[in-house]
């Protein structure tokens, strides 16, 4: 059984060793801290943000082993091990990824809060193959909201990405 | 924020032994409903909390008559599966009804039928009356602005809805709960695996502290048997069901031959309706007789002003969601 690390002899924290985005990184946490406080506060990786904290609304979407999930109701110590990818690690060597693009290009965005999120999210939503029809795309986007209203912008941001890939 | 202690056991009677030797222990799987109870809304705090995500409680096993799916199992994975999709196509339907993708990727089916209700009441600390969190405290919810909240199994003790769309289909298909505990391995009927508020609205299930759930066993519909999971709500997606039904129908020369109806959005537990079942065997496939099911569904209500409109809204759920799986709509 893992015992969690003991510290002047408390078993309340321990080390996680986690990959993000392609880094394998060790990071000592108090047990309540989210993944999402651990990239953010631990890591300073904050592209990835903190709206309700909640699960109610994707801004904290990251991807992990492949599948995106919600940081924020995540706790660090579980993912020891495990592969993260948030959206600093999306664009290769300057180059944006074609999603990123896709939402400049179709301006979906306006404060650019839930950016992070709808874009860790819609990258998902292609490889999870769910872009072949508008209203799969909002039923699937359904989980990151937008409080500037972009949503007619982000959906046809996603639908360019899925008519390239051939996906519809 | 309180302290809690984190374990990872190696195996699940390590887990259950050592929940079971502290009662301020919890288990731990995909947190959605955990964590929020106890990092976000504050109103539990187990002092240990045993990870179980790694243990062998993972994947589906069987063939297209029945299925055992293990308890660590994802949403998004049991809606994946191929028997599912074949043979039960309502509880797909209603797992991708619930959450969002991201949810589902992290939401376990053990943990699912083990969710918490989401009275808002109930999860916000500083409402000093709810007999769930504090029984003998009175019910905020009864007398505040209720919406959410059930009419069936419902008393003044305690309005809370069971909020799962899955276990609504899981209902209707008779599926049994595989437990394990430190004295050995049980199963129960998910009919009897909730026990209702009544005076203790802290109790919900049969599961006693420390006992796991490994798996549940569905038995899968016949060839034949179409299946639909109707989820109505305050906005499109991405929302808690008002009302909902799962209903699975046999018609045969235009007779219904055979029939399965659960409710959702309205009971304290997942609620089997069998009087409607009861009362479409052997009837001619139509509005009629669909509207007779669901008036015999719909007895011995308890509402509040907030939740008066869901005795008429989940009639008229069921009616349509027989119309579509029985392609009769007439
Ligand atoms: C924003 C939001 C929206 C949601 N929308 C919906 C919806 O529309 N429809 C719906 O059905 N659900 C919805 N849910 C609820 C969600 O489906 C549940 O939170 C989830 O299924 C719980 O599973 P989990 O693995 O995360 O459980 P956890 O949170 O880890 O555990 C839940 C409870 O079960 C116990 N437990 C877990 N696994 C076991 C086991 N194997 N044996 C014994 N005890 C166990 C835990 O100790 C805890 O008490 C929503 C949740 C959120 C946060
Ligand atoms: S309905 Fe139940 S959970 Fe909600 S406040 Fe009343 S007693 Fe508490
Ligand atoms: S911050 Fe995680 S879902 Fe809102
Ligand atoms: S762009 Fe402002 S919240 Fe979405």
């Amino acid at each position: 059984m893992v015992r969690a690390a003991t510290k002047l002899g408390s078993v309340t924290e321990g080390t996680v060793i986690l990959t993000v985005n392609g880094v394998q990184r060790e990071v000592f946490v108090d047990n309540q801290t989210t993944l999402l406080d651990l990239l953010r506060d631990h890591l300073d990786l904050t592209g990835t943000k903190k709206g309700c904290d909640q699960g109610a609304c994707g801004a904290c979407t990251v991807h992990v082993d492949g599948k995106r999930i919600v940081s924020c109701l995540a706790l660090a110590r579980q993912y020891d091990g495990r592969d993260v990818t948030t959206i600093e690690g999306v664009a290769a060597e300057g180059e944006l990824h074609p999603v990123q693009e896709a939402f400049v290009r179709h301006d979906g965005l306006q404060c650019g809060f839930c950016t992070p999120g709808q874009i860790m999210s819609a990258i998902s939503l292609l490889e999870e193959g769910r872009a072949s029809t508008d209203e799969d795309i909002r039923e699937f986007m359904s989980g990151n909201l937008c409080r500037c209203g972009t949503y007619p912008n982000i959906v046809a941001a996603i639908r360019e990405c899925a008519d390239r890939d051939g996906d519809r | 924020m309180a302290e809690f202690e984190y374990l990872r056991p190696d195996d699940v009677s390590g887990a259950v032994a050592t929940v079971t030797a502290d009662p301020d222990a919890a288990f731990l799987a995909g947190g959605t409903t955990q964590l929020d109870l106890m990092l976000k809304d504050r109103i539990i705090a187990p002092t240990t909390l045993v990870d179980i995500t790694r243990l062998p409680l993972h994947g589906i096993t069987g063939g297209s008559d029945r299925i055992r799916v293990g308890a660590l199992t994802t949403m998004e994975e049991l809606a994946a599966d191929e028997r599912v999709v074949l043979h039960a196509p309502f509880i797909r339907e209603a797992l991708l009804l619930g959450a969002s993708t991201q949810l589902r990727n992290m939401a376990t089916i053990g943990g699912n039928i083990l969710q918490r209700t989401r009275c808002r009441y109930f999860r916000d600390p500083m409402v000093a009356a709810c007999n769930k969190r504090e029984p003998g405290s009175g019910c905020a919810a009864v007398t505040g602005a209720a919406r959410m909240h059930a009419i069936l199994g419902a008393g003044p003790n305690c309005i809370a809805l069971h909020a799962s769309d899955v276990c609504v289909p899981l209902m209707a298909l008779d599926t049994v709960v595989q437990i394990q505990g430190a004295d050995g391995e049980r199963s129960v009927p998910l009919a009897e695996f909730y026990t209702l508020p009544g005076d203790r609205p802290d109790i919900e299930n049969v599961l006693r502290h420390g006992e796991i759930v490994t798996a549940i066993d569905i038995p899968l519909l016949p060839a034949g048997m179409n299946s639909g999971y109707l989820k109505v709500r305050d906005r499109v997606s991405y929302e808690f069901a008002l009302t909902s039904a799962a209903a699975a129908v046999w018609v045969v020369d235009g007779r219904i031959a055979d029939v399965r109806i659960a409710l959702g959005g309205v009971g304290t537990i997942p609620w089997r309706a069998p009087e409607a079942e009861q009362s479409l065997r052997g009837q001619r496939a139509g509005t009629r007789a669909f509207r007779a099911a669901a008036e015999a569904a719909i007895h011995d209500t308890f509402t509040v002003p907030g939740t008066q409109f869901k005795v008429e809204l989940v009639k008229r759920t069921l009616v349509r969601i027989l119309q579509t799986v029985s392609g009769v709509t007439s």
